[in-house]
């Protein structure tokens, strides 16, 4: 044995390690491909070795090759054997060759999961992080399936090492295997708060990368992140964050108002500078989403307009184009802050950087005005010129197209000056964009009435001297702008002056050399000439000239005939033989001009790009069934279906109008509008370029200027466009006076009305076209949708990512297990909230219901809104903030107070988030309580007003509010109620290992439709457990499916006193029947150590688990609460006695049942039967289920008018049915239980439930 | 996310490619080259973000690179990375690399890609930033390093003692290579922190 590793080491001897071979390769700089080749001979041989230290060498040096670009797939399989060594050093090389080379086509893979697994659970943490990092690269969807329950067992690994290689591999899992984002995130939110700072980052990163691409999902941790925000040091993970940030203020307002304070902060005291750039970043980005409405905050934008200057200005090249990057963002929404920057945008256009000049030439895209257009593009002009380098100047190039076309050509004043920049950018050498010209010009002619006349003049004169463009074979890009130009010479052929020479120029030898598509254009148009020619000769007595060019046709047009190109060939034998005929009229003295002009008779209409694609279905038509029989699966391969249909332009294909009655139609067309109208974040459409030149005030007065054309027109080669420069500021001047003219005739009729008249500088709107431009829209479908969701890939992998992360878990969506399934789940993450999917649903479309009907309020509230500002405006007037409230905002909270929503577990959620945002401003108690309410009616909103902004970073502060007097009492508990909620989840979030099932519960409340009708009141389950001086307790009792013999009991602890309360113990006294579960080592008589302490005026929430034996009876547990006073210069031992009520009632947990189940286990006779009856219950029926659903864990199974069938299930498993029936007041509910104490308990405890009220 | 990281020298020559997505051999090598050409025709005072384009991915992808000595780190990332935050990155990716092979150069890299492969795997994992302090990263990399000289133990020595007397008889010991000044400098840039 001995002998054979002695041997086997020297046997390596001889062999190359990797420095050999790199040395080698070294040697032999000519040969290198022949030497290589060898080695991989040689590495094969060393392959088939049984030796492991070899192969690893081998497998090594394969690594290297790989990088050099050899193809080493072949050696898959002996990777895996190096992979699954049991040394570390072999084992590492094994994964790095497989990090490098496999991939989800490599066979081998699968081979390695139990290799990968055993790595996993490795002892040594280095082999479970090699296996990581290496699973991390090549990472397939059947491994991540196999292995996304061990990789989360590792997330809570004791060394941190281990713990952030698998929080960070998360990532690559859910992308692979989507399915285990819900089960998994639990614990991925909790390493969120991990103590070790890489954890920590790792699982910022994760989350991050998650929202970006669906943030709407992770919207409810926007608390956490904010916590995480105003706490952490790590720049890394604050950059994280705040980028994340970013991408989430877009979907709610509220957030980013939230934001600005702590960012501008940030922006103020950081010294790195990643960390202020991305602060600035999402300061933008919140300045965004808020841009309606807040002119309070110029100053920030002033703040990151002036500290993007400072970058910009920087001598460092990268400052200087991330200050760049970042100012185009401001310039969406806030183009006056950039536009005063104009100077040094400018300068940046001459940096000899070229990313740098790029980021310049975007910001000037939106910088542009009216007033500024034609000089900014002139200074762009220059630079093309100037410019060295075609990709710099094609980009240019690109830029001036997109600048002077943007939004549909608003801020061009003078078309003429446009067709006359185009005209001049045909002379660029060698520029690939001759397309982009040419369809300018043609949307420009087609579409701008007015400007015909005069690009007819200019495209007769490029197609003349066509020779320029085309003389040199490099330029051919640019000779598509020919095709724009025959094709706007033939098409407004009435507009030409010479139409004769144009068709001469169409037609000579020369032409040949184009491209054939431009050829078959002007064979086309050059009929078109025709036609006008012979009209234009019709009148007069000169047939002789008219003959001419039908003798000029026949001669040129065989030239064409013989072109290769077909469609060439075929238009042009075509319009030959019409010719021909043609002629033979003409010699016999027929009029013939009328007939041939009718061949291209009418117009043609611009239409829009997206125009096919957005002809709505009919309705009735399923687009995807099959109109016969489904062919069998050999023809439907061989049949390469109607590419020709896919290719055919937009422009020919006139959408063919559906046949939907207009009933429908306006319908639609109503719902749409209503859904944009509610939907914040639709913006509104400003008015259209086209609404601006037509409604242009006064068109009559504007001065039609007259331009001498003829001399720059007969010089081509000229630049010309400056003179419109000129002309332009002529026109305005002129226009000024005018209008001054005009005030001050106003002013005389009307005494100085006009306040505004001739002071300020010219605005946007004084500057009125030269033209009275009518451009014409490009043609829709009728009934085209407005969506533009077309834009999203749907093959981005992120897509399936798309998870709503706030509903609570399925069973059937743990994450697969291999063995020993109870054991590996025995996480606190998927137990309890595990059973309520199916009712999910149903919550869902509920709600959605309810958020329409919300929608209907909306405007109704709104003009209340107002109301109550204008209420409150009179009562104070030095709280002038709410105005500035997103309307949203105001809504939300009316909704809340009025509406009362039950809660649930996912509008738990939500509501817990919107009272994050809501309730920053809160203002400190002593305020609430000597201020004395103004308004009663709008309570949450004046508290909301009279929030001043520097309380908006302290959070947690809201708790003090508890103090404020009892006066509305609704409303109060209401709130309550969303604090309880977000203790409730805060402690979640601390104290995981008594976190056994929460579902059930409160979350029942919501089914059927209940919420469609009067709203319901708001309720708790939490209920006094005791209360001195310190110290307030309130409690609940909820029951753990997943465990038959256990309940869980939230207690709130708050602090009433001034004082730090601290240590504190819970212990009950145990009973037979039920125990409370202490930790392992703890005698029967320990108590649990509350695992928080309370600073003044702070609560919190604990849970604790016991066991229970039989669940036929209630209990009531006698226990205690010691915990120590610490004040200032003391501290006292104290101690308060309670009694913990275990309810049959909380034995019950809220189950779905289906109505055919129901019936099927009444049916079955098994359950014993028992009623109730309740006299003068005064509510209305669905607040009675509710009360039943809330109070006591049921769910409606079926409701028909006042009758509804209820079921529920106890942690034991009997089932429990309601027959609820209510008739003048009285409540008759029949009840079948399989357990008849129970039963008889729980109809006594409902009972009680309804003697209170 | 990071897209790939790439090494290579002034003449374009890869010292270490790491792609996060797959890529076939021959796709790979182009891009190299093409990040190559890219790269190497900027001056030396310009800034060091390049908009790739289509070279990996998409538009949402930038090229954010340094240059060192005789070599270029490049890497290409996705619009979720901070740009300045990659750049100090890329400091400390380079500074770790200097305490690991004490003075790093080219040759280093050269002869030792699997090392350099184990050092950025501490730093980044499957894309993602896994750990920006120097000295956590080097405290794992040695006690990796320290394993694996364990491992070795007995049975290395032999061909240790073979990999030394062939670097006796060799007329070339890399570190005397003499190709120029092609030890990388790490300047004191301003800390991230």
């Amino acid at each position: 044995m001995a002998l054979k590793i002695v041997k086997g080491s020297i046997d390596r001897m001889f062999d190359k390690n990797l420095q050999d071979l790199v040395r080698g390769i070294r040697n032999h700089k000519e040969d290198e491909a022949k030497y290589i080749s060898t080695c991989i001979d040689e590495i094969k041989q060393e392959l088939k070795q049984d030796n492991i230290a070899v192969k690893a060498n081998a497998v090594c040096k394969l690594t290297y090759l790989q990088m050099l670009g050899y193809d080493v797939s072949w050696a898959a399989f002996n990777i895996v054997e190096v992979m699954s060594s049991s040394k570390f050093t072999y084992k590492r090389i094994g994964y790095l060759a497989a990090s490098q080379c496999f991939h989800e086509g490599t066979d081998v893979i699968m081979l390695t999961t139990n290799q990968i697994r055993k790595d996993l659970s490795s002892p040594n943490q280095y082999d479970t992080g090699v296996a990581l990092t290496g699973l991390s690269c090549f990472v397939t969807p059947d491994l991540a399936r196999d292995l996304a329950n061990d990789i989360m067992t590792l997330m809570s690994h004791t060394k941190p090492y281990i713990r952030k290689k698998a929080v960070l591999i998360m990532y690559k899992v859910f992308l692979k295997y989507p399915e285990s984002l819900r089960p998994a995130f639990p614990r991925l939110k909790e390493k969120l708060e991990d103590p070790d700072p890489g954890v920590q980052s790792a699982a910022v990163n994760v989350i991050c990368e998650l929202a970006r691409r669906n943030p709407k999902n992770y919207l409810s941790l926007a608390p956490l992140f904010f916590k995480l925000m105003t706490s952490s040091t790590n720049n890394w993970v604050l950059i994280k964050i705040i980028k994340l940030f970013g991408a989430l203020t877009p979907l709610e307002p509220r957030l980013g108002k939230k934001l600005i304070e702590p960012l501008t902060n940030l922006i103020h005291s950081t010294s790195a500078m990643s960390l202020l750039y991305e602060c600035v970043n999402t300061v933008i980005a919140v300045l965004i989403s808020l841009s309606s409405g807040m002119p309070n905050h110029s100053a920030s934008i002033q703040l990151c307009v002036q500290k993007l200057r400072i970058l910009i200005e920087d001598s460092d090249q990268n400052l200087k184009y991330l200050g760049l990057l970042a100012m185009s963002k401001i310039l969406k929404t806030h183009p006056k802050s950039v536009q005063s920057h104009k100077d040094l945008i400018l300068q940046c256009l001459d940096d000899k950087d070229e990313s740098i000049r790029l980021r310049a030439l975007d910001l000037l895209y939106g910088m542009v005005s009216k007033k500024n257009l034609m000089e900014i593009v002139k200074k762009l002009m220059l630079h093309v010129d100037k410019a060295e380098g075609t990709t710099y100047r094609d980009e240019l190039l690109t830029k001036i197209i997109d600048i002077c076309s943007q939004s549909n050509y608003q801020y061009i004043t003078n078309f003429e000056w446009y067709i006359s920049i185009l005209v001049e950018l045909t002379r660029l050498e060698g520029t690939r964009h001759g397309h982009l010209i040419a369809s300018q010009m043609l949307d420009v002619a087609i579409r701008v009435k007015a400007i015909r006349v005069f690009a007819v003049a200019q495209m007769a004169m490029l197609l003349d001297n066509a020779h320029l463009l085309t003389g040199n074979m490099q330029r051919n890009g640019i000779c598509e702008v020919l095709y724009a130009a025959a094709w706007i010479c033939g098409e407004f052929s009435e507009h030409l002056e010479d139409p004769m020479q144009t068709l001469e120029a169409m037609l000579r030898p020369k032409v040949a050399t184009l491209p054939g598509h431009i050829q078959a254009v002007y064979v086309q148009n050059a009929a078109k000439l025709f036609s006008t020619v012979l009209r234009k000769h019709e009148g007069s007595t000169d047939s002789q000239a008219a003959q001419e060019t039908s003798q000029l046709l026949i001669e040129r047009l065989p030239l064409f005939v013989q072109s290769a190109n077909l469609e060439v060939q075929e238009r042009a034998s075509c319009i030959l033989q019409l010719v021909k005929y043609i002629q033979k009229l003409q010699q016999k003295d027929v009029e013939v001009a009328e007939e041939v002009s009718a061949l291209f008779a009418g117009e043609l209409n611009p239409v829009a790009p997206k125009a096919q694609k957005k002809v709505p279905v009919p309705d009735g038509l399923d687009l995807d069934a099959w109109i016969n029989e489904p062919p069998s699966e050999s023809e439907s391969e061989d049949e390469k279906p109607k590419a020709v249909f896919a290719k055919e332009e937009p422009k020919h294909s006139r959408p063919r109008h559906t046949e939907v009655d207009e009933k429908e139609l306006a319908r639609r067309r109503e719902a749409r509008k209503q859904e944009q109208a509610n939907n914040p974040f639709y913006i509104k459409s400003s008015p259209s370029s086209q609404k601006v030149y037509q409604d242009a005030p006064g068109v009559e007065h504007i001065p039609v200027v007259q331009i001498d054309l003829s001399v720059p027109l007969k010089v081509p080669g000229l630049p010309m466009s400056d003179q419109y420069l000129k002309l332009e500021e002529e026109r305005r001047q002129k226009e000024k006076a005018d209008k001054k003219k005009k005030e001050k005739k106003k002013k005389r009729e009307k005494h100085g009305k006009g306040k505004r008249a001739d002071s300020g500088p010219e605005s946007e709107e004084d500057i009125t076209p030269a033209h009275h431009v009518d451009i014409v829209t490009e043609e829709m479908p009728e009934n085209a949708l407005p969506s533009d969701d077309d834009d999203k890939d749907p093959n981005d992998p992120h897509k399936a990512l798309d998870i709503d992360l706030d509903k609570p878990l399925a069973d059937s969506e743990k994450l697969p297990v291999r063995t020993h399934r109870s054991e590996a789940l025995k996480s606190p993450v998927e137990e309890g909230d595990g059973e309520q999917i199916p009712q999910e649903t149903k919550k869902r479309s509920s709600k959605e219901k309810k958020e329409k009907k919300k929608d209907k309020d909306k405007d109704r509230k709104k003009s209340k809104e107002e109301k109550k500002k204008k209420k409150k405006h009179k009562h104070d007037v030095d709280e002038d903030e709410p105005v500035e409230l997103p309307s949203e905002e105001p809504v939300q909270l009316e909704d809340t107070s009025e509406v009362a929503a039950p809660p649930t577990s996912t509008s738990a959620e939500a509501s817990d988030l919107d009272f994050w945002l809501s309730s920053a401003p809160v203002a400190p108690p002593t305020k609430e309580a000597t201020t004395p309410d103004p308004a009663p009616s709008s309570g949450p909103e004046t508290s909301l007003a009279a929030a001043p902004d520097s309380e908006a970073d302290e959070p947690k502060d809201v708790e003090p509010e508890e103090a404020k007097s009892s006066k509305h009492k609704k409303k109060k508990q209401k709130k309550e109620k969303e604090k309880d909620e977000k203790k409730e989840k805060k402690k979640k979030r601390h104290h995981h290992h008594h976190h056994h099932g929460d579902g059930g519960g409160e979350d029942s409340v919501q089914n059927g439709t209940m919420e469609e009708e009067e709203p319901l009141p708001p309720m708790s389950n939490y209920c006094l457990l005791a209360e001195n001086s310190y110290i307030k307790m309130v409690y609940d009792i909820q029951g753990n499916l997943q465990d038959g013999s256990q309940v869980v009991v939230s207690v709130i602890f708050e602090n009433k006193s001034d004082s730090f309360l601290k240590s504190m113990e819970f212990n009950v006294l145990d009973s037979l029947n039920s125990k409370l579960q202490r930790p392992d080592g703890a005698g029967p008589h320990d108590g649990l150590v509350v695992p928080f302490q309370l600073p003044p005026g702070v609560s919190n929430e604990a849970r604790f688990v016991f066991s229970v034996q039989s669940i036929v009876m209630p209990q009531k547990l006698k226990g205690t609460l010691t915990f120590i006073v610490k004040s200032e210069d003391s501290s006292t031992h104290e101690k308060l006695d309670f009694k913990l009520h275990f309810t049959c009632t909380s034995y019950l947990i809220t189950t779905p049942c289906y109505s055919d189940a129901y019936a099927k286990l009444l049916e079955s006779g098994d359950l014993k039967s028992s009623s109730l009856r309740l006299e003068g219950v005064n509510m209305p029926f669905h607040h009675l289920l509710a009360r039943i659903c809330f109070h006591h864990h049921f769910s409606v199974v079926e409701r028909i008018d006042s009758c509804a069938s209820m079921y529920s299930r106890s942690i034991q498993g009997h089932h429990v049915c309601l027959l609820v029936k209510t008739a003048d007041q009285t409540v008759s509910i029949d009840a079948k239980c399989d357990e008849p104490s129970l039963l008889g308990n729980v109809l006594d405890e409902i009972k009680q439930t309804f003697s209170q009220c | 996310m990071i897209k790939a990281i790439l090494i290579f020298n002034n003449h374009g020559k890869p010292r270490l490619s790491k792609f996060y997505e797959h890529y076939t051999e021959d796709t790979e090598q182009q891009i190299i080259r093409e990040t190559f050409h890219l790269v190497s025709k900027r001056d030396e005072n310009v800034c060091n973000f390049l908009e790739g384009g289509m070279l990996i991915g998409g538009s949402d992808n930038k090229l954010i690179y340094r240059h060192y000595a005789t070599l270029y780190f490049v890497f290409c990332v996705d619009s979720s990375e901070s740009e300045l935050g990659i750049l100090d990155l890329i400091q400390v990716f380079v500074e770790t690399l200097d305490k690991c092979f004490e003075n790093v150069c080219e040759l280093d890299l050269i002869f030792h890609v699997d090392k350099v492969h184990n050092i950025l795997a501490e730093m980044v994992m499957g894309g993602m930033v896994l750990e920006t302090n120097m000295n956590e990263i080097i405290t794992q990399v040695d006690a990796q390093n320290k394993m694996e000289k364990s491992e070795a133990g007995i049975a290395g020595a032999p061909a240790r003692a073979v990999s030394a007397v062939k670097n006796m008889n060799l007329p070339e010991m890399p570190k005397n290579i003499n190709i120029g000044d092609i030890s990388i400098k790490v300047p004191n840039l301003p800390s991230f922190k």
